[in-house]
């Protein structure tokens, strides 16, 4: 009936996880007494959990992001701790079996449910702005991809209270990851975790590519799409190639331990280092597929507060695309101490290397950006600068770790962790909260406090340095990655200098909140009443903020790349149109909400072997699916009248910002 | 569907005329076509260990197979014809030729499930060895893939009793016919590479 699920699955006796069950708890009836006290559940159905508009779809990404990033740091902070005690015979406080469990997940939540999402968030709200489009080319189905990497969290956090986690590293590598020696349901949480949104991933890709390449704004050919598409599109391209090998893979992992196979088993012919292979063809593009949006919010920052065009755009867009091609042709050098022999191993090292050589052009690109530009320190400059300091080190010590002699001796150690933390934090994660600060006012209209910005900035900057430049030491003196406990004294003082550094983090992650709660309260006082508050240069300035429902009530005609910028100069912007057309947008539907339960009950039953639920949440997600296609009603006209009456609000609003203007100041550059 | 008054907007509403869906469809059948390329790399590894375990030559029925890959091939020209029909408006033809697609599609899952059947009878199981895994995994994620289509055609026939052949069902169908079509090109590699490879 419960299959293996008993009640023994809630650890009791774990007083960490108990007291965690105890704050998630407390906090979700809170959450969930607030929405009914103040009566909002019929708002939040209508308005966002069923809606298909791709700013709130994005919006809702970047809210599961930052709120995993709370859970995906305390991993962290808990592994500082445990190394920082756990020297010389102390065991610190963490059992092995769950220190393992929470490497594990502190790397698969950091991966999947915190940067994934906030890159699907941002492409989410940006990419259709950006090419004048209304909406992605599929907004069902952009809802349900959503709603899959919900479920996909769900069950990372469910595993936690019932059950436990994989403890085996975050890419679950056999024969650790078979039954044989994870014998509970860790790995099964963490396959059906990660094909179920993973899932969600592929269906964005597809998604985007098509919106991309199918409703760019008449006249914007591909070499007139700002930056930030472009590595948009080569991302999405990415997802698309390699999220397919993840799927398959897991399942052949899955098939392993649930129907007796000898895929990558010991015995029977089974071949463990085909699983290796096969994940970091799917891994290595990853990192890229992360970083590659990153950059190209970088572009758009870097070229807006410097008050210049991008240098280089058409170098921008050939390094990210050779950037996405060589992308494929790395993955061994994640295993160069398999023993492929010294010629693949070179092939592989070389490759590596020269990955560095467009990201160099690009790095050069925003140096000469700035050069000689009126640059604006506000914060997204700094992270901009922050990043562009440490992903250089990062970028360094990556080749460093490309040469596979060097790697022979740095494997797995932490020198290693130094290093992708070194530009993931420097590059995915800068560039979000960059990006975050950037676009906030475009899709709430009203700007972040800049004081409290700043300090998350330096926090996250000094924290990084304090927690990683240690650890690349640390690798050099042969301490190993995943370290319970240690006999070497001259570690710990570096480790406790990490655990600093994870605080100092943690001071930032505080600061954006409070950044988050000071602005919100002090919103009317940071309005943007014109839509463009930073200056921009691209389309998305070019409508209000918050954009319409409908995003721009005409298409635009593009005829440059910085078309936002070139029609300020030339004074096309802001022009009132003199008639309104209808326009057609898609209706909202619960039906991405609906399969995404069922799946979230059929990934649960599957993981506790409940067979009866299983079948019948199967049956749920296809005959919702099923359902869906029999409904004839997905869409609707918007009248012209209302267009109309949406806009004139919008224009009286910029005539007020106006007036006010002119009172204020002299005139600015307007005239150049 | 009006098309004419609304012009450009009507496209950048992100509903459009259908054919978004049919790139988009594409696309998802490349990616579909690299779940494949993996299980084929892994056949293609795991193909000589067979653990002491039955090997292709003593396993498989080639003339077996070939009658199941004439089912296939068949059933991709009676899909063929569904969609002449469609182009020619003829309703009754449509359904009629998808009726007869389904009826090959089932019995080549028919005799796949028989030829399983066999299989595990015989004592050659998924569990047997890391070819019989491949092999079973490969073969039947491709069965799986069949089985959905058969599901789609029976949608598809109902909606088209219903609603006739309208915009939806026409781009719907230019879909089902490239994950039909598709399916018989992966049967093609996999009765080459799985099936002839083993006699070799």
């Amino acid at each position: 009936m419960f299959g293996r699920l008993t009640l023994d699955a809630i650890p009791y006796h774990d007083p960490i996880i108990m007291g965690t069950l105890v704050v998630v708890a407390v906090l979700s009836f809170a959450l969930l007494g607030a929405i009914t006290y103040y009566g909002k559940w019929k708002y939040l159905w209508t308005e966002w959990l069923t809606s298909v508009d791709h700013k709130r779809i994005g919006v809702m990404y970047i809210i599961l992001g930052l709120v995993m990033l709370l859970r995906g740091f305390a991993d962290a902070l808990m592994m500082r701790a445990q190394q920082a005690m756990a020297a010389n015979g102390a065991a610190g406080y963490l059992p092995p079996h769950h220190y393992d469990q929470i490497f594990t997940a502190h790397g698969v939540i950091m991966i999947f449910f915190v940067a994934t999402p906030l890159i699907l968030g941002l492409m989410n709200v940006i990419v259709p702005l950006q090419i004048g489009a209304r909406d992605v080319a599929f907004p069902f189905v952009n809802s349900m991809s959503f709603w899959f990497s919900v479920v996909g969290a769900v069950l990372v956090m469910m595993s936690m209270f019932v059950g436990d986690f994989a403890a085996t590293g975050w890419v679950a590598y056999p024969p650790l990851s078979e039954l044989h020696y994870s014998p509970t349901v860790g790995v099964d949480y963490y396959i059906w975790s990660l094909q179920i949104s993973g899932l969600g991933t592929l269906l964005t890709g597809i998604n985007l590519v098509v919106t991309i390449l199918r409703m760019r704004a008449p006249g914007m050919d591909l070499m007139k799409m700002p930056v930030f598409t472009w590595t948009a599109l080569i991302t999405n391209i990415l997802i698309i190639a390699v999220f397919p090998v993840l799927t398959a893979t897991l399942a052949l992992l899955a098939a392993d331990r649930y129907l007796d196979m000898h895929f990558f088993t010991n015995e029977l012919g089974g071949n463990a280092m085909m699983y290796i292979n096969l994940i970091w063809v799917w891994g290595h593009p990853e990192v890229y597929i992360l970083i590659l949006p990153c950059f190209g919010a970088f572009s758009e920052i870097i070229a807006t507060f410097s008050g210049k065009p991008l240098f280089g755009y058409k170098s921008m867009v050939y390094a990210t695309c050779s950037i996405g091609v060589l992308s494929f042709f790395v993955w061994l050098h994640h295993f160069f101490t398999m023993g492929s022999g010294a010629n693949v191993n070179a092939f592989f090292g070389i490759m590596t290397s020269i990955i560095s050589i467009p990201t160099g052009v690009k790095l050069f690109n925003w140096l000469f950006t700035m050069f000689r530009g009126r640059i604006r320190y506000h914060s997204s400059t700094l992270w901009t600068i922050g990043f562009m300091v440490t992903f250089a080190i990062g970028g360094m010590t990556g080749v460093l770790l490309a040469v596979p002699g060097a790697d022979f001796v740095l494997h797995n150690s932490l020198f290693l962790v130094a290093h992708f933390h070194n530009v993931i934090i420097g590059g995915v994660v800068f560039g979000c909260l960059a990006a975050i600060s950037f676009w906030f006012p475009k899709v709430f209209g009203f700007t972040l406090n800049e004081f409290w910005g700043k300090v998350s900035f330096w926090c996250w900057l000094v924290g990084f340095l304090l927690a990683f430049m240690p650890l690349y030491i640390l690798g050099f003196d042969g301490m190993t990655r995943r370290m319970n406990h240690y006999d070497v004294p001259g570690w710990q003082p570096w480790l406790i200098v990490a655990l600093c550094g994870a605080v100092t983090i943690g001071a930032g992650i505080v600061a954006t909140l409070v950044q988050l709660a000071v602005s919100i309260r002090a919103r009317d006082a940071h309005r943007d009443l014109t839509g463009d508050p930073w200056d921009g240069r691209s389309l998305e300035w070019a409508t209000s903020s918050p954009p319409p429902f409908y995003n721009f009530a005409h298409i635009p005609q593009i005829t440059s790349l910085e078309q936002h910028w070139d029609d300020k100069k030339a004074g096309r912007a802001y022009i009132r149109p003199t008639h309104y057309e209808d326009i057609h947008m898609p209706r909202n539907t619960g039906a991405g909400v609906i399969i995404s339960g069922f799946a979230l009950v059929l990934c649960f039953a599957l993981v506790w072997h409940i067979w009866p639920l299983a079948t019948l949440s199967l049956l749920g997600v296809i005959g919702t699916f099923i359902a869906r296609t029999y409904d004839r009603d997905v869409d609707y006209y918007v009248p012209a009248a209302e267009v109309e009456r949406i806009e004139n609000a919008r224009f009286a609003q910029a005539a007020e910002v106006e007036r006010s203007e002119k009172m204020d100041f002299a005139p600015l550059d307007k005239a150049a | 569907m009006s098309t004419s008054v609304i012009g450009n907007t009507h496209i950048h509403a992100g509903q459009g005329d259908g054919t978004n869906t049919t790139v988009g469809f594409w696309i998802y059948l490349m990616s579909d076509c690299l779940i494949f390329a993996v299980l084929f790399a892994t056949f293609g590894v795991l193909a000589a260990n067979t653990a002491g375990g039955p090997g292709a030559k003593e396993l498989f029925d080639l003339p077996f197979v070939l009658g199941e890959t004439m089912l296939l091939l068949v059933s991709s020209f009676t899909f063929g014809a569904a969609m002449l029909n469609l182009h020619a408006g003829r309703k009754r033809s449509v359904v009629g030729w998808l009726g007869a697609t389904f009826v090959l599609g089932a019995s080549f899952i028919g005799m796949e499930v028989y030829e399983f059947t066999k299989l595990i009878h015989e004592g050659a199981t998924p569990a047997t060895s890391a070819f019989l895994s491949a092999y079973f995994t490969l073969v039947g994620t491709h069965g799986l893939h069949v089985a959905c289509g058969l599901l789609w055609i029976a949608i598809m026939t109902h909606q088209i009793m219903r609603h006739g052949l309208d915009g939806v069902a026409r781009r719907r169908l230019a879909c089902l016919s490239l994950f039909w079509h598709f399916l018989d090109l992966v049967w093609i590699c996999v009765f080459t590479f799985v099936y002839l490879r083993g006699f070799l």
